[in-house]
Parts: C-alpha cells; structure tokens; sequence
C-alpha cells in the first residue's frame, strides 16, 4: 500500500483519475501550441523530397547525376520513407525528435553522396556535388532547428499518491511546514520562508547543476489541500498541490500529489536525465515513502546499503549490506 | 568484528568486517550468542535471490544480548542488558500492515522499496541479510548486529530456557507454524508436507499441535525422512514412489485435505528430464523457480483443500496448474512469516513443552566454520538439517 507509480510518462496527467479537474495553472506557461514556421518549413521539404523519391527513384537518382541501378533506386526509395515519416512527424506533433531524426537522415545522405562523389563515373558529377552541398547546407538548417527547438521548455507532470495512517489533519499539518519537505524530497536542498505565504526554494538539478526560485502558496485549506506555484521568472517554473483526503473505512489519509514543471530540454532533457538514474516519477514515489516514513515513525529509514536516507539516489549498486566504516559513517552524519 | 559474507555465488567467507552502529533513533546493537544458517540462506548463495552484493552480511536469524540502544528507542519495551530473539523480517509497528499484523509486508522499513516495487508490483518489509531487495540490512551470521525498530520487533527471554531453544522464534519456528495455521485445519484432517527441511520439521510439528490427523513428509533424503518418521509423520520418498499415487494410497483416494510447500524454489524432481527442462529455464531465467513442489501439492489436494506456501519464491513459475487449482475449488495461501505475530505463543508452547526446537539441531559450529557449514546444509552431508552457529566461540572480541 505504498505510493504508486504516477501515469509512466510525462505529460500523460490526463490519465491519472486523481489529478482534479479543476486545477488551474498560476500562470501561463511559454506557449507551445503556435505552429512554429521553421519546424512545419522543415516538414513540408521532407515532404517535397519524399514523394518523388519513393515514387520515381529512377527520375531522381538522375537528377542528381548518381547510379541508376536496382540497388541505388532502392536507396533512394529507401530514403523516401524516412523523408515521409519525418514529415508526418513534424507536420502531426511538431516534436524536436523529428528533428533530430532529420539531422541523423542527413548524415546518411552525406555518407551515401560522399561515397558516390569518390566513386563517380564522372557523368553528371557536377549535379551530385550541387546535391551534396544543398545537403550540407540542410544538414545546417535541421541541426539549428534541432537545438533551438529542443530548448523549448515543455511541460511535465508527476502525479503520486500514498496512504498514511494518521488523520488529513495531521498529515496536512506536517506538509504544511514547506520548509521541512527537503527532509524527504530528494532534490530540495532547502526550502526557506519568505514572509507573507512565499518561500525561497533551492533544488539540485540533473547534471549536478543547482536552480532557486521564490514560490508563493496560493491556495491553502487546513486539513485538505495545499498548493503552491513560482513566482517571477525561474529557469524551470513550477507548482505544486497536495490533496489530503480521509481514505474509506478509516484506514488513514490519502495523500494525492500534483508536480508540474516546466523542463528545458523537454522531453529530451527528460529522457537524458533518465538514462543517469534521476527518472523523476520514481523520485517522487521515493519522496512520498519517505514522507510515510516520518509521519509513521518519526525519521526516515536507513539500511546499510541505503544508508543516505533522501540522498541514496541509485538504487542499484549500492553500499553492501554490512556495516559503514567509520569514515563513511562521518559521510552519512555529515 | 567478524561476519560471514556473501562472495558471490556458491561463495561465502568470514571477514572482518566495521561493527556496526546505531543508524536509526530506535535501532539497538546486539551481541549475537547464537544464530543459524537457514534453507532461505541457500536461494541467495546458489544465486536464485537478484540484488545481492559482493560483502553483503547474511544471516537472518539470531539472538543475544543489547549492547546498545538509540536515544528513540522505548525504555519501557527495551534495554541495555535485555536478552533477545530477533524476527526476520523488520517492522515499524505503525503502518497499516503492521497493525493487521502483516510485519513481512511492512510499509515503512525498506529503503529498497523502489525496486522492490518493480519485481513484486508492491514493496514488502526489510529483512535482515537477505538481499537489496529487501531493504540491504547487513545480516546476523556475525558477532554484531544493527536492528532497527528495536522496541517492535525483539522478544525478550526472560527464563532461563537455553538459546537453542528459543533461537528458531527469529524465523523457522514461527514460518512452520505459519504454515500449519494456513491450512485451517479440522480434526481427521490429512496434512502432507513436502519438504522435511527444517522448516518442513516444524511445520509438521505445528500441524499436530493443530489438530492433524495424520501427517505425511515428503522428501527424498533419507535422514531427514528418518528425522520426521522418528517424530510420528509418515515418510515419503519422491525419488522412489510417485508422489501423487503415493498421496492417494494414504489417504483412501482422497488426496491429502492440507497440503504444506516447505520447499521453495530449488526444489528437485525424481525423473531426470522433468528436473532438467526447469534447471534448464532457470539457468538462462526463463523462469526463477522450479516448482515441482508446488505443483505437485496442488494436484494432489484434495477438491476443495488447501495448499499453503512457505517455500520461498522469488519471481516467476511455469506451468502454474491453474486449471486444477480453479476447478478443483483450492485454497493457496501463502507469505513470508509474520514472524512477530507468533513468538510470544510460541515461547509459550515451548515453555509448556508443547514444542522441542532442539530436535531439529544437528550441528552446533563456530561462526569462523560458516563457510564449511553452509556446505554440508546445502549437499545434504553429514546428516545435516541445521547449523547453529556461536559467534562466542571464536575466541576473539569484536
Ligand atoms: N515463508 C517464510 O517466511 C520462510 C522462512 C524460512 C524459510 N523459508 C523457506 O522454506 C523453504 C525450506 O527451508 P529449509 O530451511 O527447510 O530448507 P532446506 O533446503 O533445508 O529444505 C528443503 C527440503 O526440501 C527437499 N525437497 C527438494 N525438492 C523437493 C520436492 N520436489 N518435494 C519434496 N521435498 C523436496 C530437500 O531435499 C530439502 O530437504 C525454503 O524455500 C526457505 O527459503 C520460508
Ligand atoms: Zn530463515
Ligand atoms: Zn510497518
């Protein structure tokens, strides 16, 4: 009966039931949904490309003055359908990993122009090195609009919930004290109060980089929700609720959690964070165990291969299960 | 101070190891006077347990003296001086399963429980020295231990009863038992227990606490069926007589109504090409269990009885009889001991002489002979069925 999984992937809050309809955004996050005319240009060549290549490979293998066999039409039919899928996927979600698939598609065609310029029967070779030098230039424009369009910040959502025995009112009133939640949330460094409602939050980020921002609370009912959001312009916006109701049949409290972040990097920065073990919907799951912990027992538990409370982030190897030497001990005190 | 560690598999040594120390407010430092190798100890040695680590302390069941206790720990429940057995599994006492008396399942005591979570679907409770999935809490084959919630979970002795009897509360005594309870048993009732393993031992000795009729043991050692016949059970040698046939005969064609798994995962077939397709599939994990065990309890049951699991299982089992167990109307119960539920009624049979746990007892060694008694439990050498080992008589300190 511990926490469970939020929804497996970001952005996907619509299928958590317990996210409640009536949540509201503070503010009004970078806007994402305006077409971006270089993403939806990029797709509309992929698709100028594509169609001839796949229909008429024999035409266009000429037209760039390379081989006309078999084998090279099938390339380039080839080619085509990545071209097609990459239009679709730009032109469908506007989503940066096209882009990127566009960048890799690119450095295909390079190597294939680049073999056939070395190994050219020198009729039309003038039109294969136009061919490769558009493609260069291509290769240009994708990679710019790769990066620039993966910076774009895009919205994550973490749900988790948990069931604690105590009464909402307890419950509430130990996450209330904003500034004891570094105690068990693993990337809060520090939570400090500002005065009047507002805080000033430090995180640590993926890759060992550290973010601050001032946060305000904006709704606050005792014993049944908290919620809180950033203020001003942080690098990763964000807000929170908690949602603390009576679970059925006395069996304490449940406590619904709601994270939003606005990630640079977006999705990308997301999978890339992944890889190096910080998957953030685990780390909430985690968070709000420990919080089970402290509100059931007082503290949160330490093994002797997890000995770092909040801060054991890798799960897998870990300190063997004997006992810390006196060093590591002073380490884990620390 | 010295413990014997997991070195990899089929490897264990005893190394100098730091003592350990109070990590936790409610922890507490014991001394350990006794503790024991157990069948559960195997599944990690042969390898079958996942998330075990080069050093990892093992051990789960031991007993001695508090040397130590944290500042959160209640005086009232526990003190510097207190003789004490320890559960296995590890249990804040406060969380929902701990008040339904589910310890093993407890919610709040370990720090694995991420990945825990990903191989069971839900978290369960930390368990001394047995693998990081369980929590990594290094284990009692050692002179030290480090145990958590100590004002929950230990039980004091305060008779004098020696350690050997008292020292198998910490697990297979009240696994045994457990397992007896599962099975609801009514009088005339026919209990068959596969395994006469120690675990098997005490489960067919609860169940004649319990009210069984008869009691069948299944194993294909012939010192350990000779222990079980020498208790009253019936024996039964799987290598020579086919089990279910064998069932059938005892019992006027009924099939036993209780069935006992004492077994586990590693259990061992008598026909050779049955064994092998299983030994086959674990080796390359297509499957983590050999269930013949509990495949064979469910088809032998009875219509309508029950088949309870302690046998430990790690991940998942092939040819599961599912259509015998549901159209046949059976019962499967199962669980790692709720070890804190049974110690106190247990001390009680045992003070009234209900219980021997001595008998069981075949070898007593030092703690620095670990390595060499893990290898005659687990070849079966010796006429071995359980190693108790002393750290005491290692002759140093700590
Ligand atoms: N549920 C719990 O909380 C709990 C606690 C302790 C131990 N256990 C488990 O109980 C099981 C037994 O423990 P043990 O200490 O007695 O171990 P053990 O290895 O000494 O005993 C197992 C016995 O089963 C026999 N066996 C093998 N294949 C068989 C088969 N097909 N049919 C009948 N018998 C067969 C073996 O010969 C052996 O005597 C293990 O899986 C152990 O992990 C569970
Ligand atoms: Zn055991
Ligand atoms: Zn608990």
């Amino acid at each position: 009966m511990a926490s469970r999984s939020s929804p497996p992937k970001a952005g996907q809050a619509a299928q958590s039931t317990s996210t409640p309809a009536s949540w509201s955004p503070g503010f009004q996050p970078p806007a994402r949904r305006t077409p971006d005319p270089l993403t939806r240009g990029l797709g509309w060549a992929s698709a100028g490309l594509g169609v001839p290549m796949l229909v008429a490979p024999r035409w266009f293998n000429r037209f760039i003055g390379v081989g006309e066999a078999p084998r090279h039409q099938a390339t380039t039919a080839f080619a085509g359908v990545r071209e097609l899928a990459a239009a679709a996927g730009l032109l469908g979600s506007e989503n940066p990993v096209w882009l990127w698939s566009r960048v890799a598609g690119d450095l295909v065609d390079l190597g294939l122009l680049g073999w056939s310029l070395a190994n050219h029967d020198k009729q039309g070779w003038q039109r294969t090195a136009a061919a490769t030098a558009a493609v260069v230039g291509i290769t240009g424009l994708d990679l710019y609009a790769a990066v620039t369009r993966s910076q774009r910040k895009s919205e994550m959502d973490l749900t988790a919930a948990v069931t604690v025995s105590t009464s909402p009112r307890e419950a509430y009133g130990q996450w209330r004290q904003l500034e004891s939640l570094p105690q068990f949330m693993a990337h809060l460094d520090e939570v400090r109060s500002t005065g009047n409602g507002t805080t000033h939050w430090r995180a640590s980020a993926p890759f060992g980089r550290s973010v601050e921002w001032d946060a305000e609370i904006v709704e606050d009912v005792a014993g049944e929700r908290i919620a809180w959001r950033s203020v001003g312009d942080p690098d990763i916006p964000n807000e929170g609720e908690v949602r603390f109701r009576p679970a059925p049949g006395g069996r304490g409290t449940e406590i619904h959690v709601t994270m939003r972040y606005w990630v640079p990097g977006g999705k990308l920065g997301e999978t890339v964070a992944r890889y190096f073990g910080e998957d953030p919907h685990q780390q909430l799951d985690d968070d709000l165990r420990r919080f089970k912990q402290i509100v059931e027992t007082g503290e949160v538990v330490r093994s002797d291969g997890a000995p770092w409370g909040k801060r054991a982030r890798r799960e897998f190897p870990q300190h063997p299960a004997r006992p810390l030497s006196p060093n590591e001990l002073e380490e884990v005190r620390s | 101070m010295r413990a014997n560690c997991w070195m990899g598999r089929n490897s264990v040594a005893v190394q100098d190891v730091p003592d350990p120390s109070i990590l936790n407010r409610r922890d507490a430092i014991v001394k350990i006077t006794s503790t024991a190798i157990c069948g559960s100890d195997l599944h990690l040695v042969d390898g079958y347990v996942p998330t075990m680590q080069k050093g990892d302390v093992m051990g789960h069941e031991f007993m001695g003296e508090v040397v130590e206790v944290g500042d959160g720990v209640d005086s009232g429940k526990l003190q510097v001086g207190d003789r004490v057995v320890v559960p296995f599994p590890i249990a804040c006492g406060a969380c929902a399963a701990c008040q339904a008396e589910l310890y093993s399942c407890c919610e709040n005591t370990n720090p694995n429980a991420g990945l825990a979570e990903k191989m069971f679907g839900h978290p369960t409770a930390g368990i001394f020295g047995y693998s990081h999935l369980t929590g990594g809490f290094a284990g009692g084959q050692s002179e030290y231990a480090r145990v958590p919630f100590a004002d929950v979970g230990p039980l004091k002795i305060e008779s004098d009863l020696a350690d050997d009897q008292v020292l198998f509360l910490s697990d297979i005594l009240p696994t045994g038992y457990m397992g007896a309870e599962m099975c609801d048993i009514d009088p005339g009732d026919v209990v068959a227990v596969w395994g006469a393993g120690p675990v098997g031992q005490f489960a067919m000795d609860s169940a004649r606490l319990l009210g069984a009729d008869t009691i069948i043991a299944i194993d294909k050692e012939p010192y350990r069926l000779e222990m079980a016949a020498q208790a009253g059970y019936t024996p039964l040698n799987f290598e020579d007589v086919d089990v279910r046939s064998a069932l059938l005969e005892l019992t006027g064609g009924r099939g036993p109504d209780k069935c006992i798994d004492a077994v586990g995962m590693e259990a061992t077939h008598g026909s050779l090409p049955v064994y092998a397709y299983d030994r086959a599939k674990q080796a390359t994990r297509a499957e983590s269990e050999r269930p013949y065990a509990l495949r064979q309890a469910i088809m032998s049951c009875r219509s309508g009885g029950t088949v309870s699991v302690i046998g430990v299982y790690g991940g998942f089992a092939d040819k599961f009889p599912s259509g015998s167990w549901m159209n046949r109307s059976i019962t499967l119960k199962t669980g790692q001991c709720h070890v804190q539920r049974y110690m106190k009624p247990l001390l009680q049979h045992i003070e009234q002489g209900d219980l021997d746990p001595t008998r069981i007892i075949t070898h007593t060694l030092p703690l620095e002979q670990a390595p060499h008694g893990y290898d005659i439990f687990k070849h079966k050498q010796d006429n071995c069925e359980k190693v108790v080992l002393k750290p005491a008589a290692n002759g140093g300190g700590a």
